[in-house]
């Protein structure tokens, strides 16, 4: 099985973001930089998904500074096979990364391609679904799976994807509960948090990563007319909440609730 | 002249309230445009479901239905928008964002090659939008460059649609659909069954986290939701666990609510759930940890063992009536 997998840089999640003065940009000073929480499940789909089938192999894409090279690195510490950098300096919008993956993924006529459902970033949540339908496949976004991370099925690191016979079976995340989809591959498939728990990159795993073959390749030489259409006015600190008060004992706090607040 | 059209979910012939939320982005955008407001609504039961959205200004509403609508599918779906976007010239396609819409908005704005804004908390003018980033630490300011634009609707940030104008004409729109070569084939879905309120549109909200520290613990968080007609949620880290079913999740990733009063019980506030619920507008936390970070943002904090301090409430919400 040929799996792709994209991976994006995105600031450090455990960091709180800052905006700069005159709302150009964040603050980005010794800003630790990581792989999207998600693209990491989506990498660890992939390899399970590979090991699973017993041969084959897991690209991973990004699009992306040069310095984005560490995070394709990452993957490859985890157990991707190869890397592919779409080397970007500019804003790149969601449409933009959708036309650029498609023609990697059309060099690369990958089985299966797992994206994360949306960078912890611009949060936009779109790619996924533009990509398959750019590329005409079928998606089953939200991937998840019945049985909970502390589950012996989780533990034994089975992909929960079950792939027979040309297709994908997919379990999604829906408002209300859980929907299954079987999808003709080769697919689009976005993973939502419960999919599975991704491994750490092991020393040995890095170690090796370095020596993995890494293509590289210009947006502009893949999407004509590169300028992005979502276009960031200017970014401001969202409204601060008043500090509010601490209440010694329950009978305070329904006094406040029912007098004060009168919610309840 | 910037057409507006609205994807409004139903389900047995009532709208969703969730989706209400997108008729009133609708309006705003439309009036800002000077453009009108247009309705789309799919799936058995659609017809039923335009007669409730009738008295909200729209100049006409869209109504597709037939067999292969049955199972929400998003290659049926994108030709449905598409063809109501063509019938009314539509500029702007949006809809209140749900699990349906976050699926489907995206392959409607790939298809009809238009920019697009997720999860907007307000309209500035018909191109020109606020939206969350980064967790909801930063408030954006995006001007989509299109010519035609797709959006998504934060549904606690708009209030409910303005009544008004004339009663909207329904129009039934045929899409036809091969449903043999289509590339995802539904096989079913499993619904969390719940007589609670939804919590993206409750009046009050509880919500449980580690503190409950098991399934058999978050019994305290729906006993307090019960006698206060309250929906539920809970942390990831609970959901993860498997304690209580994904779909209760609030956060960055999860559910995004906004209610009257949010009541978080044993949560210790990471960044990623306050980014799901500090629109609230009274937020109270309890929690035994006084440095837990979901004080930073609770109008009213206890430090108390939710084991005893739940029960004492709710004996004096009794009390009380």
């Amino acid at each position: 099985m040929k799996v792709l997998v994209t991976v994006k840089r995105v600031e450090d999640y455990e960091v709180k973001i800052k905006v700069k003065p005159d709302g150009s940009g964040i603050v980005t000073d010794q800003m630790k930089y990581v792989v999207n929480p998600f693209d990491e499940i989506a990498v660890e789909e992939a390899l399970r998904v590979r090991d699973a089938s017993g041969s084959g192999e897991v690209v991973v894409a990004t699009i992306g500074v040069a310095d984005a090279q560490q995070q394709l690195r990452t993957a490859l510490a985890m157990g991707a096979d190869r890397g592919v950098h779409v080397l970007a300096d500019g804003a790149v919008d969601p449409m933009m990364a959708a036309k650029a993956f498609k023609k990697v993924i059309e060099a690369e006529k990958p089985d299966l391609v797992i994206l994360g459902k949306q960078a912890v970033d611009d949060d936009q949540g779109q790619v996924g679904a533009m990509l398959a339908e750019l590329l005409g496949w079928g998606q089953g976004t939200f991937a998840s799976k019945e049985e909970s991370l502390e589950s012996d099925a989780e533990k034994s690191k089975q992909p929960a994807l079950k792939i027979a016979n040309g297709r994908c079976d997919v379990v999604r995340e829906v408002d209300g509960g859980l929907e299954t989809l079987s999808l003709a591959m080769p697919c689009i498939i976005t993973t939502e948090l419960r999919l599975n728990l991704p491994r750490y990159a092991s020393l040995p795993g890095i170690m090796k990563a370095k020596k993995k073959p890494v293509q590289e390749m210009k947006l502009a030489e893949l999407v004509q007319d590169a300028s992005a259409r979502v276009k960031v006015v200017k970014l401001e600190p969202p409204k601060e909440r008043k500090a509010g008060i601490k209440v010694p004992d329950v009978a305070t706090l329904f006094d406040k609730l029912h007098n004060e607040a009168k919610v309840i | 002249m910037s057409n507006v059209l609205v994807i409004v979910e139903q389900a047995g012939g009532k709208p969703k309230k969730a989706t209400l939320a997108g008729i009133t982005f609708g309006q705003q955008v439309a009036q800002k445009g000077g453009g009108q407001l247009h309705l789309l609504i799919v799936g058995p039961g659609a017809a039923a479901a335009a007669n409730e959205v009738a008295g909200y200004g729209a100049a006409k509403t869209y109504v597709v239905e037939g067999g292969a609508f049955e199972n929400y599918l998003v290659e049926a779906y994108t030709p449905a928008v598409q063809a109501a976007a063509k019938a009314c010239n539509a500029t702007m396609i949006a809809g209140a964002a749900t699990s349906t819409t976050k699926d489907l908005l995206p392959r409607v704005a790939a298809r009809l090659d238009a920019a697009m804004a997720s999860d907007v908390t307000a309209v500035i003018d018909a191109k020109t939008f606020k939206r969350p980033m980064w967790a909801g630490n930063v408030t954006a300011t995006v001007e989509l460059t299109s010519n035609v634009k797709v959006c998504s609707v934060r549904v606690a940030e708009f209030d409910a649609p303005a009544q008004g104008g004339a009663a909207t004409a329904a129009e039934k729109l045929d899409v036809a659909v091969d449903a043999g070569g289509m590339k995802a084939k539904f096989v079913g879905r499993k619904e969390v069954k719940s007589t609670r309120p939804d919590a993206t549109t409750a009046d009050i909200v509880v919500s449980g986290g580690r503190g409950v520290k098991s399934a058999e613990g978050f019994k305290i968080v729906e006993q307090l939701a019960d006698t206060l007609g309250a929906g539920i949620g809970a942390s990831r880290a609970i959901c993860d666990a498997g304690w209580v079913p994904n779909d209760l999740q609030i956060g960055q990733t999860g559910k995004i609510v906004a209610p009257n009063l949010y009541i978080a019980l044993g949560i210790s506030g990471a960044i990623q759930h306050l980014a799901g619920m500090k629109s609230s507008k009274t937020i109270v936390a309890i929690n035994k940890d006084p440095e837990a970070p979901i004080f930073t943002v609770a109008d009213y904090g206890l430090v108390a063992d939710i084991a005893t301090a739940v029960p004492e409430l709710i004996e004096k919400i009794k009390q009380s009536r």
